[in-house]
């Protein structure tokens, strides 16, 4: 089911916590919320669920103003971050619940919850649990619980609202790859919130970033990550280098007062200057990290450091120590002006 | 420079004596005003023998005081658990203006003495209170009467239920409400099959607080009742009556019977705390 959100805003108390949102979400993909807290990606995510209200806007489900209609009603699963099952029922009973409060009419027999109940366990491949409570399984498993359980009223809609945000990393990078398989299996329509980068741009289909209540770019990871809509984005995702034309004029001239942003990957290090827009600095510290080297340098008479990541083979091509005297280079950067960009390639 | 000891004493560990001691000084604390003075409500009591004692609390006046405290109880504690609830959802759940003046009046009770609790209703309701004129033209007889007795004493008694369940339900926050709601149920089922059964432990703590109070009330019960022998004594106003006309028998033997109401209270309210210990939500 498609969702369509118009011109949403949301206000609580003199913090605007949505400010003119617009957002067109289609069938069946994985959409990503990504952003700082307290840009508003939760508040979102609660008014498409109906557990929130905002002040002005519209909300379409599949074409359909569901503005009007309360959450029970929008068959939409919501997923929490603190998981929120209950915990004074099994896990088998959690699961079943939505099944259970639907109305006489509508509700299947003791039989047939039992069967769809264990169908969504095995599912989840947690069906061995399903006579424990909540308190006796991990935060992992409670994940995944909450998961079947949202799954169980067959929602239209799954929202899931940071849902790895309180497992460690390990579990973490486990629960996303099975989050994505699971989607692809199942094909609903899901948006899920998280101020991790890492995990939007691995697990979704496409990426939301927000910062401040507004939305700053709407890409699919490889655009957001190579190329950023607005100075926050880039900041946002990944690391970046920033160049003031103040203190160094050749990268950004054409532009005025303007910023050259550059992703650390982006440099090269040579020990003579390349051309004359080449900037010469000092080694300051080389640390190896795993696959990657990275070399923190410093311009000339300044105190900022540049941060440059090097392949393990190039790093060898050109070893460096603390103090050596070497030129950098942007192979690719961007600059900012105020309000204005403008793309430049340097190679 | 002095020589350091190097076995350094732990702080939080005092020495035997210093621990036997603290230890004596709480029991015999315990025992002189706990213990000492159960021991003396029963041992006056039953000092006729067990005859007597059964006589003080089969006779008309006596058995009239503890239905009238039943019926209060009866009808005070299921008020209070209702209106207790219902105030402690409103104020873990939702965010409205005026809540902290809310949770201002419900700790009233406890900050008014009873007896001043008594008066008020006295000044209003009273032949000579603001709304005695209309009560009397409508033949409604509230002050010197069980009404205004159970109005009394569920005054005093409704911060109980509710002081307990509002730090519960807000440390439990609403996310499981919103769980249940985002699945399909409604606003009775989330209560009945979420809400509930999440206090339930709490709930009943409450109400064995709540209970007890309401059975043992003397201040504001007193000065509404009117003490008349028969129609408007409790248990409590009745031990008075009885102590004051030197019945100490009698006057023990009612005594004794709150006194052992007590002592179940206390046994309910271990065995409340130990199963909801044991059930992983401890209530404090």
């Amino acid at each position: 089911m498609s969702i369509t959100i118009e011109n949403l805003n949301k206000q609580f108390g003199s913090h605007k916590a949505l400010d003119d949102i617009n957002l067109e979400v289609n069938s069946g993909e994985l959409l990503a919320l990504l952003g700082p807290s307290g840009c508003g990606k939760t508040s979102l995510l609660r008014i498409i669920g109906g557990l929130d209200v905002a002040d002005a806007g519209k909300l379409l489900f599949h074409g359909e103003d569901v503005e009007q209609r309360d959450a029970r009603e929008r068959n939409v699963g919501f997923v929490f971050q603190h998981y929120a099952l209950f915990r004074h029922m099994t896990v088998f009973e959690n699961v079943a619940f939505g099944l259970r409060v639907k109305p006489k009419k509508e509700r299947h027999n003791e039989a047939e919850i039992k069967r769809r109940v264990h169908e969504l366990l095995n599912l989840v491949q947690l069906d061995w649990l399903h006579d424990r409570y909540p308190a006796q399984l991990s935060g992992g498993q409670r994940q995944r619980i909450a998961l079947a359980r949202a799954l169980a009223v067959e929602p239209k809609i799954l929202l899931l609202d940071e849902p790895f945000g309180a497992l460690d990393a390990q579990v973490r990078k486990e629960l996303r790859r099975w989050l994505r398989r699971l989607h692809d299996e199942l094909h609903i329509t899901s948006i899920f919130v998280t101020h991790d980068q890492e995990e939007a741009l691995e697990v979704a289909d496409r990426v939301v970033v927000m910062n401040k209540g507004r939305i700053e770019q709407i890409g699919t990871p490889d655009e957001v990550y190579a190329a950023p809509a607005t100075p926050f984005v880039y900041q946002f995702i990944g690391n970046v280098n920033l160049f003031h034309s103040r203190d160094h004029a050749p990268w950004t001239e054409q532009h005025g007062d303007a910023v050259a942003y550059v992703r650390p990957h982006d440099i090269d290090i040579n020990r003579t200057p390349q051309d004359d827009t080449a900037l010469q600095v000092e080694v300051k510290l080389v640390r190896t990290i795993g696959s990657v080297v990275r070399v923190e340098v410093a311009a000339d008479g300044s105190g900022e450091l540049i941060e440059i990541e090097l392949s393990r083979e190039r790093y060898d091509a050109t070893p460096l120590a603390n103090g050596d005297k070497v030129f950098i280079r942007p192979r690719q950067f961007r600059v900012f002006d105020t309000g204005v960009k403008n793309e430049l390639s340097a190679a | 420079m002095p020589q350091v000891s190097l076995t350094r004493r732990i702080s939080t560990h005092e020495s035997q004596s210093v621990t036997l001691l603290l230890i004596a000084v709480a029991l015999s604390y315990l025992v002189l005003f706990l213990g000492l003075p159960l021991y003396a409500v029963f041992y006056q009591a039953l000092s006729k023998g067990w005859k007597l004692y059964w006589e003080a609390l089969k006779e008309p006046d006596a058995l009239s005081a503890i239905k009238l405290t039943l019926l209060t109880a009866a009808i005070a504690v299921p008020a209070n658990l209702v209106f207790g609830v219902a105030a402690a959802w409103a104020i873990a759940k939702f965010e409205f203006k005026g809540k902290s003046a809310l949770i201002t009046l419900i700790d009233l009770p406890f900050a008014v003495s009873p007896v001043v609790s008594g008066l008020i209703y006295v000044l209003l309701f009273g032949a000579q209170g603001w709304f005695g004129p209309w009560l009397q033209a409508h033949d409604i007889k509230l002050i010197f009467a069980v009404p205004g007795i159970v109005l009394a004493t569920i005054f005093v008694t409704f911060p109980f239920i509710a002081r307990e369940l509002i730090p519960l339900m807000q440390a439990q926050g609403k996310e499981e409400e919103e769980a249940a709601i985002s699945l399909g149920a409604s606003g009775w089922q989330t209560f009945w099959r979420v809400t509930l059964p999440n206090i339930k432990w709490g709930l009943l703590y409450g109400v064995i607080l709540c209970n007890a109070r309401a059975m043992g009330e003397f201040g504001a019960v007193s000065v509404v009742s009117g003490h008349i022998r028969g129609m408007t004594n409790t248990m409590p106003l009745h031990v008075e009556i009885l102590y004051n006309e030197y019945n100490f028998v009698a006057a023990f033997s009612v005594a004794s019977l709150l006194a052992l109401l007590a002592l179940v209270t206390l046994v309910i309210k271990s065995l409340v705390e130990w199963r909801a210990k044991s059930n992983g939500n401890p209530l404090h």
